[in-house]
């Protein structure tokens, strides 16, 4: 019941978030920014419009902002959002969610070179290699996850019986996962300083560039679909920053992980404005620095395991 | 030997005074000028009396002419000399189908019927929508791909079409093509009256309203013998710097937020704002249209006003240090801006770039140091610092401007007050000189902007030259982007923030 209330709740609260981030950004520019709640409203005007089709596209252009919103949207079944039990939970789901997320990016890849307009060409080349490198950081936090707590599940991470948290002497090493995911964070979500999501020039653009050419409801889907992949990511690195040693009730617990989530989309905000992006070529160094201080910290837990 | 005619910036010469050799010396003497290390100014070609005559402009440390009757073919010297004297050949082979022979890049600049009777140069018949046929370069191989971009872009920018041939994120070459936004102003400058000139020329490219607009006054005030006040040519030196101010901040602010990097592009964004309120406080208009009259300005600086810019300046002054240091002390930006979209000095000089993009490649020029006209002689020069021709440079060489202008206008506001005169209002037809010649070059924002009057017997404009500097730096922008990654195009891009309207004119 908890479970389904949570997930509920976290798909109302969705959209709300990455205003957060736009007020964060306004805040260090002087600027008023637009209101909270601007992206629903972003998600009402889209789905209000039609969407318009080339005609050198196929279904597969069709396709991929639908898929790419549902395999985002499902992996957040498996969430312990708020440290409840997620809804749906079996040993090594966490596998079988990043590779839904694979199955999304296949997918947008499709639609933008089914476009045949070399921007998203360009997008897409970008967008599966640097993934590639995401996915290495992640494996290794999954590798350590498991050495640390011997669960393959989210659910087990953070809602199992020896949860994930900063007691003892995991703490220093989840220090170095917490920094090495919120950098894949800004990675997978298109964020600075790997991606600018405001900017309208399609030569630097990522992900961006591969959407170019959707409109109307199949927009507002990756929209909604970016949306709930960034969730998914901040709520992993809050669920990690639970004060340990804490008993809490589902109420307090839910206060306290939406104020967790707060603090990693100002954080995200903060970063954003005081970095600038970084050159294309960097970007794939700026990836290997998040895998290696999760390796670091797996080198550390075996030498843990030899003595 | 040297049949070259020295002249002043902005003097009145009578067109019987221009050496008119033969063809092989004219071409040899430009040859040889331009080996030797000089640049061009203007080289354009103009009708007289059913034949076609060749005037170029040319500059060392001084300003030379000289000029050649021709054909309808004559030897390249793009091809003899180098790439100083490549747009403008192209100019003149689309404007009159004169064609240089073996020049190794013929391609249309504007796309229009040429004015003579000669076919047409680049076997176009216009009737096909803009670029018409139009060869681009084309690397093959299997892993070369073509990106095409423009000419409606993304962005609130002007059109123009660029065409990338890349491998991979590596740009090989670039080639831009422009046109767009030909409107034919050289031709309508011949026909208008001449109490229109100044208000067509503050209309060439917007954003250097004053600086076309300067040089369009100096000519005819040249040409009519016009006095300008002493305290009018202080305002319009002090609009002069303004125009630069805004333009220069409002780069940097683009700069930056072509990086992401959000917090300068915000504020640059408000000062830039500022500035053109001063040119609105000067004359009623934030671009400065109206300001600049033949004989003077067109609205006195009162007391009031004259307050008003210096107290603004006092205010504005550390707010920009403020955040050029924000700017210019970001780590990241300064990894984004260093090594990116390099020109060498010698690819700078071989191309004759100038202004700031061409001093932040080590080409000390500057119109207000080498030909001063206003109020430039009795103001100090600038020295640029940094010059290696990257976007970093490109970038500094923008604030160094910026400090440098900041100070000529408190300097000039400083001096003891004589009146800021407006210019009498001209009721009649401007009487221009017969039979004259003028040139004048002013340091436009963007960098040395001239234009070229030629009066006929009665005293009727015969030929009106308007050169832009984006005219001697797009080719510079091309050659900025070899062998960079293609995501750094809008940042070399907005590095060089080039006219396209002031090219396409």
């Amino acid at each position: 019941m908890q479970s389904v209330l949570s997930l509920i709740l976290a798909f109302l609260l969705i959209p709300l978030l990455p205003g957060i981030i736009l007020k964060t950004k306004a805040l260090f520019t002087g600027k008023k920014g637009p209101p909270l709640l601007i992206k629903y409203y972003t998600l009402i005007k889209l789905l209000r419009k039609g969407s318009v089709y080339s005609t050198s596209t196929t279904f597969v252009f069709a396709l991929g902002p639908l898929i790419s919103c549902t395999t985002a949207a499902m992996a957040l079944l498996f969430f312990p959002i708020a440290w409840v039990k997620p809804v749906l939970s079996f040993q090594g789901d966490i596998i079988v969610l990043l590779y839904l997320f694979g199955l999304g990016r296949f997918f947008t890849i499709a639609a933008a070179l089914d476009t045949a307009s070399p921007f998203e060409g360009m997008g897409a080349a970008r967008e599966a290699f640097f993934s590639t490198l995401s996915e290495i950081t992640l494996f290794g936090v999954l590798i350590l996850f498991f050495r640390m707590n011997g669960s393959l599940s989210l659910g087990g991470y953070f809602a199992g019986p020896a949860p994930l948290s900063f007691a003892g002497t995991e703490a220093a090493l989840l220090v170095l996962v917490v920094v090495g995911l919120f950098m894949v964070l800004l990675a997978e979500n298109s964020r600075v300083p790997v991606d600018d999501p405001t900017t309208h020039l399609e030569l630097t653009m990522i992900h961006e560039a591969m959407i170019l050419d959707h409109s109307g409801p199949d927009l507002a889907l990756i929209e909604l679909g970016a949306y709930c992949k960034l969730f998914f990511y901040a709520a992993f690195v809050a669920c990690l920053l639970k004060p340990p040693h804490l008993n809490l009730g589902f109420v307090s617990a839910t206060l306290l992980f939406y104020g967790l989530i707060f603090l990693v989309y100002a954080a995200i905000g903060i970063t954003e404005s005081v970095t600038a992006r970084l050159k294309m070529p960097k970007v794939a160094k700026y990836l290997l620095t998040s895998f290696a201080l999760v390796f670091f910290a797996i080198i550390l837990t075996s030498m843990e395991l030899i003595q | 030997m040297d049949k070259l005619l020295q002249i002043n910036n902005g003097e009145c010469i009578e067109r019987s005074h221009i050496p008119r050799v033969s063809p092989e010396l004219f071409y040899r003497q430009l040859n040889q000028f331009v080996r030797n290390g000089g640049f061009v100014v203007q080289f354009f070609a103009y009708p007289e009396n059913k034949q076609m005559i060749q005037l170029a402009v040319l500059r060392s440390s001084n300003l030379y002419i000289l000029e050649t009757a021709v054909t309808r073919e004559y030897p390249s010297l793009t091809r003899s000399a180098g790439a100083k004297f490549n747009l403008f050949e192209r100019e003149m082979a689309e404007q009159y189908g004169l064609r240089p022979a073996g020049h190794p890049w013929l391609k249309m600049l504007r796309y229009h019927a040429n004015t003579s009777d000669r076919p047409d140069v680049f076997n176009n018949t216009y009737s096909e929508d803009i670029p018409g046929n139009y060869p681009y370069f084309q690397i093959q191989g299997e892993s070369i791909h073509e990106v095409a971009v423009g000419p409606v872009h993304a962005g609130i920018i002007e059109p123009g079409h660029f065409r990338f041939q890349c491998a991979g994120e590596e740009v090989l070459h670039l080639e831009i093509q422009l046109g767009y936004q030909h409107r034919g102003v050289e031709r309508m400058l011949r026909t208008v009256p001449h109490k229109r000139l100044i208000s067509l020329c503050e209309n060439i490219a917007g954003d250097t309203t004053i600086g076309h607009g300067l040089c369009c006054c100096q000519a005819i005030e040249a040409l009519t013998g016009l006095i300008v006040a002493r305290g009018a040519s202080t305002v319009r030196t002090i609009a002069f710097e303004l125009e630069r101010l805004a333009n220069h901040i409002g780069d940097l602010g683009a700069l930056s937020g072509d990086v992401a990097f959000n917090p300068p592009a915000a504020y640059f964004g408000r000062i830039r704002g500022e500035f053109l309120n001063l040119l609105l406080q000067l004359s009623g208009n934030r671009f400065g249209k109206g300001l600049l009259r033949p004989g003077g300005v067109g609205y006195v600086m009162a007391a009031e006003q004259r307050q008003t810019i210096a107290n603004k300046l006092k205010e504005l002054r550390p707010e920009i240090q403020h955040v050029c240091d924000l700017l210019f002390t970001a780590h990241t930006v300064l990894a984004r801006f260093e090594d990116t979209g390099t020109v060498s000095r010698e690819i700078a000089h071989d191309l004759g770039l100038v202004g700031v993009c061409g001093r932040a490649s080590g080409l000390e020029y500057d119109v207000r140091e080498f030909f001063p006209t206003e109020r430039y002689q009795d103001l100090p020069g600038l020295s640029n610092q940094v010059s290696h021709g990257d976007v970093y440079s490109r970038a500094m060489a923008r604030y160094e401007d910026i400090v440098h202008s900041l100070d000529l206008i408190e300097l000039l506001l400083a001096e003891e007050e004589q009146g800021y005169p407006a210019a009498a209002l001209n009721e009649h037809e401007y009487q221009l000189a017969p039979s004259s010649c003028v040139v004048t070059l002013n340091e436009g924002w963007r960098g040395e902007l001239s234009h070229c009057v030629l009066t006929d017997e009665q005293g009727q404009i015969a030929r009106y030259k308007v050169k832009d500097p984006s005219f001697h730096n797009w080719p510079g922008l091309a050659m900025a982007l070899r062998n960079q990654g293609i995501s750094d195009f809008p940042l070399c891009n907005k590095s060089f923030n080039l006219s396209y309207c002031g090219f396409d004119l």
